[in-house]
């Protein structure tokens, strides 16, 4: 108010002199808001979850008096803690992978064109744009043991009724989530790839073909390094993404059975909204961010030394 | 690679390449077209043994009862909060990214700043964000969720749009400013066209990305401001999950990005993979 007030007086004693200022100020006025948003929203309960896990606070206790790391040395004795972590691990480790190599596949297969293949690449966006939530919970529907078409599909495969409690049995439990993340990231990797692959020099391609050069061969020595850059950087944005996995697996299983699925996400989650541990939930969260950020710096390292 | 020559190799291996499309696309449309199914289903055909591949005939009732309990407002939430935050998150993103991009405001270090802001799990950051919205008394309000998801795609905007404004040639915005047209008019006339494309598919990123969120509205909604993934997560309970209105409600929830998505397909792919190769 009282600036558009002194804003107005300006304007009408010097406008010409309000312009220059306006000009002169113009790029901090620009990126004002957003920052303003960005430090509001992101940095201020970062900087107050960092004071709150020094302290000793839970649904019972507000304690407030510093207690330095104790909430920190607790983490190492979590077991639960670093098991959810191991599970993480184990998701990330298998579906990466396999989101790449199906989605490399799938773009290999429509990196030339061929009538229709916009509708065909319309459709295939379809999985990685719908809500996670939608597709834990259309698999949740696909994997259901009686109601389910993917134990009729098997049975009819295997000759005699399979019955797989998908979302129950420890053993199919990790299938069943690795599938769904699949289902619907491959697809994502999918378009990344096309996009690159598109980019490919034609001309080093054909003089490849010319020289008899074999597939494998093109593909080591041309085509893998000129994608290489966003081989990296989608392998970096997906590995993120399935660190912090909590959507998927809280539709097909909500950590269980018992907490056998439990995420490093899920985990955050039980510790800060059933268990109300306030204090130990923002360290947990630290320790969350710290991971993260070694994970992307040493993936950033690699990809500057592999440049 | 375009291998072969000869014609009949040619036809030979587009046959197999359209055979490889189709299978590909069957396998990754299949649950889609069952969960699409299931939604016309009645109770009779969703519980039969062995499952229903089609349903004996199309009837809308599962539908009918979400609208008559009221459930679709959880859309028309997810509506007004993905909506409004993603408008806001565009123009002040583009805003920021206009001038990161031509006055370097802020140098690298801003930049990298702002990008960093994305890496943050949302998880890590729900807990504080939730203490202080119940302190203030933003939990349950489409004020606190459009805030928040205002502030998680600004960094995604400002790092697409700087991407696409760094690409318009300063010579057309000086001649523009010599032809005495002013920063504004500049921004609107010149940067607005050449940058469309770019903005449409930022635009319909950060629409699905708040349509999508299921982590922060879990945490900060109750009663009033459900979403619809919250709200989809409510079907479910042990034996009894409500499998014609999770169909029902995932369909109706995944209607408004289809048709965001199909609109904008031309710029999509484009969209990802600069966001992706430039990010």
């Amino acid at each position: 108010m009282a600036l558009s007030a002194s804003l107005n007086a300006a304007e009408e004693r010097k406008p010409s002199r309000l312009g220059r200022v306006l000009e002169d100020r113009l790029p901090y006025l620009m990126v004002a808001p957003a920052i303003l948003i960005l430090l509001l929203v992101g940095l201020f309960p970062l900087i107050y979850s960092l004071i709150v896990s020094f302290q000793r606070i839970t649904m019972t206790e507000n304690d407030t008096s510093f207690v330095g790391l104790l909430n920190y040395a607790e983490l190492f004795k979590d077991t639960r803690l670093w098991t959810s972590l191991g599970h993480t691990a184990i998701i990330t480790v298998i579906a990466l992978p396999l989101e790449l190599l199906i989605g490399f596949l799938m773009a290999q297969l429509f990196v030339d064109r061929m009538p229709g293949r916009q509708l065909f690449v319309a459709l295939l966006v379809l999985p990685t744009v719908i809500s996670p939530i939608v597709a834990g919970a259309t698999w949740r529907l696909m994997f259901d043991v009686r109601f389910g078409p993917i134990g009729q599909i098997l049975s009819f495969f295997a000759g005699e009724p399979v019955r797989i409690l998908w979302t129950v049995n420890p053993a199919y439990v990790y299938p069943a989530i690795i599938i769904c993340e699949v289902w619907q990231w491959s697809p994502f990797m999918f378009l990344l790839l096309l996009a690159a692959l598109s980019n490919v020099d034609q001309s080093q391609l054909e003089a490849a073909e010319i020289d008899g050069a074999s597939y494998l061969r093109v593909l080591r020595g041309i085509v893998l390094p000129a994608i290489a850059p966003v081989i990296a950087v989608a392998c970096l944005i997906r590995g993120l993404d399935l660190v912090r996995i909590f959507d998927i697996i809280w539709a097909l299983t909500e950590g269980g059975p018992g907490s056998m699925t439990e995420t490093i996400s899920l985990y955050t989650y039980v510790q800060g909204f059933s268990q109300f541990e306030t204090s130990y939930t923002a360290a947990i969260s630290f320790l969350v961010i710290a991971l993260l950020t070694l994970i992307t710096t040493l993936v950033l390292k690699r990809m500057e030394l592999a440049r | 690679m375009r291998i072969g020559r000869l014609p009949a190799r040619k036809a030979r291996i587009l046959t197999i390449r359209y055979l490889g499309a189709g299978a590909v696309t069957l396998l990754f449309l299949f649950p889609v077209y069952w969960l699409f199914m299931i939604s016309f289903k009645t109770p009779d055909e969703i519980y039969h043994v062995p499952p229903l591949w089609i349903p004996g005939q199309i009837q809308f009732s599962n539908y009918y009862v979400l609208f008559k309990d009221g459930d679709v407002l959880a859309i028309l939430n997810s509506l007004i909060v993905a909506g409004v935050s993603s408008g806001i998150a565009i123009v002040l993103g583009t805003l920021c990214a206009y001038s990161l991009a031509r006055f370097g405001t802020g140098g690298e270090n801003l930049a990298m700043w702002i990008i960093s802001q994305r890496m943050i799990p949302p998880i890590a950051v729900v807990f504080p964000i939730f203490l202080i919205y119940v302190y203030f008394g933003l939990v349950d309000g489409y004020f606190g969720l459009i805030l928040l998801y205002t502030a998680f795609n600004l960094p995604y905007v400002i790092w697409m749009m700087r991407g696409y404004i760094v690409d318009v040639p300063l010579e057309l915005e000086e001649s523009a400013l010599v032809d005495g047209l002013n920063r504004w008019e500049v921004i609107w006339k010149v940067v607005f066209p050449m940058v469309r494309p770019g903005l449409m598919a930022t635009s319909v990123f950060t629409f699905v990305f708040a349509w999508n969120d299921f982590l922060f509205a879990l945490v900060l909604t109750r009663t009033e401001v459900i979403t619809f993934p919250v709200m989809l997560t409510h079907y479910f309970g042990g034996q009894s999950n409500f499998w014609a209105k999770i169909a029902a409600m995932s369909v109706l929830g995944t209607l408004p990005i289809f048709v965001a998505v199909s609109v904008m397909q031309r710029y999509l792919v484009r969209g990802i993979s600069l966001g992706a190769v430039k990010g």
